[in-house]
């Protein structure tokens, strides 16, 4: 175990932020939550079209899927109104159980996909669902350097 | 070798988790205590219950509201209620508690959540916007550059976003920054004073609720104040029956002044419901004919009973700045900007040691998506205080809303919050540019928004090592994969 964790302390310092890509909003039908599929230039070398543009048109289908007007989104507003909004006190809204599931999406495609390749996305309710922020990792190749945690890189990837 | 530390990482991982989620950075030897998000909000809105509760500033106005519901209705329950229900029928007191709860249910419901708020930029997104403006633009050379724009097509309409100097975004599409609150609201409907918030996306329906229920309340109450007053001048004498029920005078004049403003304000409301606008929206004529033959609004669904159930019985967003989570201790320091240097060195060290910790953050970050903001959104205060002066040339057209404007005949009568709304859109400057000034109230309204002024926003240690930490915090993951 000690010698896995050293060896873990290693590979930990072999990595810098390089980048941070930005995927933005597409307001093209309104208001509800979308995002580009384009593929960014800066991801270019470091992952395939397709890959990215499923990731972006899964989280686009699954957004949908939260603010679906129909049957269930009606049921569930009318019962609220009814028990004057006390039962979001104690079940979970549509919405949020659809972020639940989209924040294990996203967990299990930078496991599978995303962190082999050196990125990371991050959900994009963390930052207000503005964008999906990709963060692009250099690997230093080194090893074992005390003063591991510098400062940011400046985007050497652009 | 590579199973191995992948088990380790994994047992890391689950180990993680395992333990409390809430506090995953306290190393055993640093007793500080956390705080949590609402403590460091940037905006200009006050908190209670922990962080439960978010409401504007100012809530005097909103404490009135409470007095004249409550007075009007236990005067009516405690002074009318007896009469009526022992002269027609005890099924009055019962509707009239049921309206009672229900407005008083959806007041503080409006009153209490969070409007929509939109949570800042963080740096590292208000750079590329930068960056992608400064191409699209050319590199300014210093001064202030104009107001910026970006022009998208909704279904057809071209509609423009405006760049938000103070939050750093773009606003989406109906969304506008508050100058009260000094937050960007999504789907920005007006700042309303008498229920001392904002009223935005996640709160219309319960506002809607509410001016509709205490409409019922009110007619209900007058109608029945009216009737024993009636019912007892036929047995005693006008005057007599006066002098029996004096509270039954008060109740008929703040309801009947009441009944005019209330009743408006949801007949308008329910206009804009069927349309699909905000008030914003209406009150600027953005999707008025009038503007052009081709202008629509792109946001409606076609026709009234849709716009309807999707307003009030639509999916209920939830909110996205996290109130209750945990703040990263070491990285935001509600302390004037001189601590900052100190407090550099500092974190470089808590980072190290709390690696462990942090190698996984994100993982858990990803797993847990709104329970442990763990990597967060941080507001940046000093660059906008230093960015100030410029601000003043944001120059959105908020000065030119005159309240006379051409707007559809439902929304004339002088309604309460309408003229509060002017407020709202004012440029991303200080408080002492207030605009509600401006706006002629009607006769007895209360003079909203009094210039708030100064220091709201609490200057913001800005990290330069905050992207180090967040690579510290993700390696176990990323090497985790690629070994």
């Amino acid at each position: 175990m000690a010698t896995e964790f050293h060896n873990l302390q290693e590979l930990r310092h072999s990595a810098s932020l390089a980048n941070k890509v930005f995927i933005q909003r597409d307001y093209s039908e309104g208001t509800v939550c979308k995002f580009h599929t384009k593929f960014p230039s800066e991801l270019d070398s470091r992952i395939e079209r397709t890959l990215f543009e499923d990731t972006v048109k899964t989280l686009n289908n699954f957004y949908a899927e939260a603010e679906k007007i129909g049957g269930q989104s009606y049921l569930e507003g009318c019962l609220a109104c009814a028990t004057a909004y006390l039962i979001f006190l104690c079940i979970e809204t549509r919405y949020e159980k659809v972020l639940k599931k989209i924040s294990r999406y996203i967990q299990e495609q930078n496991e599978k996909i995303y962190a082999p390749r050196g990125l990371l996305i991050t959900d994009p309710v963390e930052r207000g669902m503005r964008v999906i922020e990709i963060s692009v990792y250099e690997d230093r190749g080194s090893s074992g350097s005390t003063s591991g945690s510098s400062s940011t890189t400046s985007s050497s990837g652009q | 070798m590579n199973l191995g530390i992948k088990e380790h990482m994994r047992e890391c991982e689950y180990s993680q988790i395992s333990t409390s989620s809430s506090t995953p950075m306290e190393s055993p030897h640093k007793k500080r205590t956390l705080k949590r998000r609402w403590e460091v909000f940037p905006g200009r809105n006050k908190f209670y219950c922990n962080g439960r509760i978010m409401m504007a500033r100012q809530t005097g106005v909103f404490y009135l509201t409470l007095v004249l519901i409550v007075v009007t209705s236990g005067l009516f329950f405690a002074f009318d209620c007896p009469f009526l229900a022992s002269t027609l029928t005890p099924a009055i007191p019962v509707i009239g508690g049921v309206l009672f709860f229900f407005v008083m249910g959806t007041l503080l419901r409006t009153s209490f959540s969070d409007p929509g708020v939109l949570p800042r930029a963080t740096d590292d997104e208000a750079a590329d916007l930068e960056r992608q403006i400064d191409t699209v633009n050319g590199t300014s050379t210093g001064y202030r550059p104009p107001p910026r724009t970006k022009e998208i097509i909704i279904n057809g309409q071209t509609v423009k976003l405006k760049y938000c100097f103070t939050c750093r975004i773009f606003r989406p599409p109906r969304a506008s920054h508050c100058s009260l609150c000094d937050n960007c609201v999504e789907r920005f409907d007006h700042h309303c004073p008498w229920v001392g918030n904002c009223v935005g996306k996640r709160n219309y329906r319960f506002f809607y609720m509410f001016i509709l229920s205490l409409s019922f309340l009110t007619i209900f109450i007058f109608s029945f104040v009216l009737t024993h007053v009636v019912l007892r001048s036929h047995s005693a004498g006008f005057l007599t029956a006066l002098k029996d029920s004096p509270a039954s005078v008060l109740e008929v004049v703040v309801c009947f002044f009441s009944v005019w403003s209330i009743v408006g304000l949801s007949g308008f409301h329910t206009y804009l419901i069927g349309s699909n606008q905000t008030t914003n929206e209406d009150i600027k004529g953005s999707w008025s004919s009038k503007r052009g033959k081709e202008n629509y609004n792109p946001y409606s669904h076609g026709n009234i009973f849709t716009n309807c159930c999707a307003a009030l019985c639509g999916p209920f967003p939830p909110s996205l700045i996290d109130r209750r989570g945990f703040v990263v201790p070491d990285m935001v320091q509600p302390t004037p900007p001189t601590n900052g240097v100190t407090m550099y060195g500092a974190t470089q060290s808590q980072s190290h040691m709390c690696d462990q910790d942090q190698c996984i953050q994100s993982t858990k970050f990803v797993l847990q998506a709104a329970a442990t903001p763990l990597l967060q959104s941080e507001p940046v205060a000093i660059v906008d205080e230093s960015s100030l002066p410029g601000r003043t040339l944001t120059g959105s057209p908020r000065a030119s809303l005159p309240l006379g404007q051409p707007t559809p005949p439902t929304s004339s009568p002088n309604l309460t919050c309408e003229s509060e709304l002017l407020g709202h859109e004012a440029p991303e400057t200080y408080p002492h540019l207030l605009t509600p000034e401006e706006a002629p109230s009607p006769p007895g309204m209360l003079p909203c928004g009094s210039p708030v002024g100064h220091g709201h926003n609490v200057p913001f240690y800005n990290p330069a090592n905050q992207d180090s930490l967040h690579e510290d915090s993700i390696r176990g993951l990323v090497k985790l994969s690629s070994v």
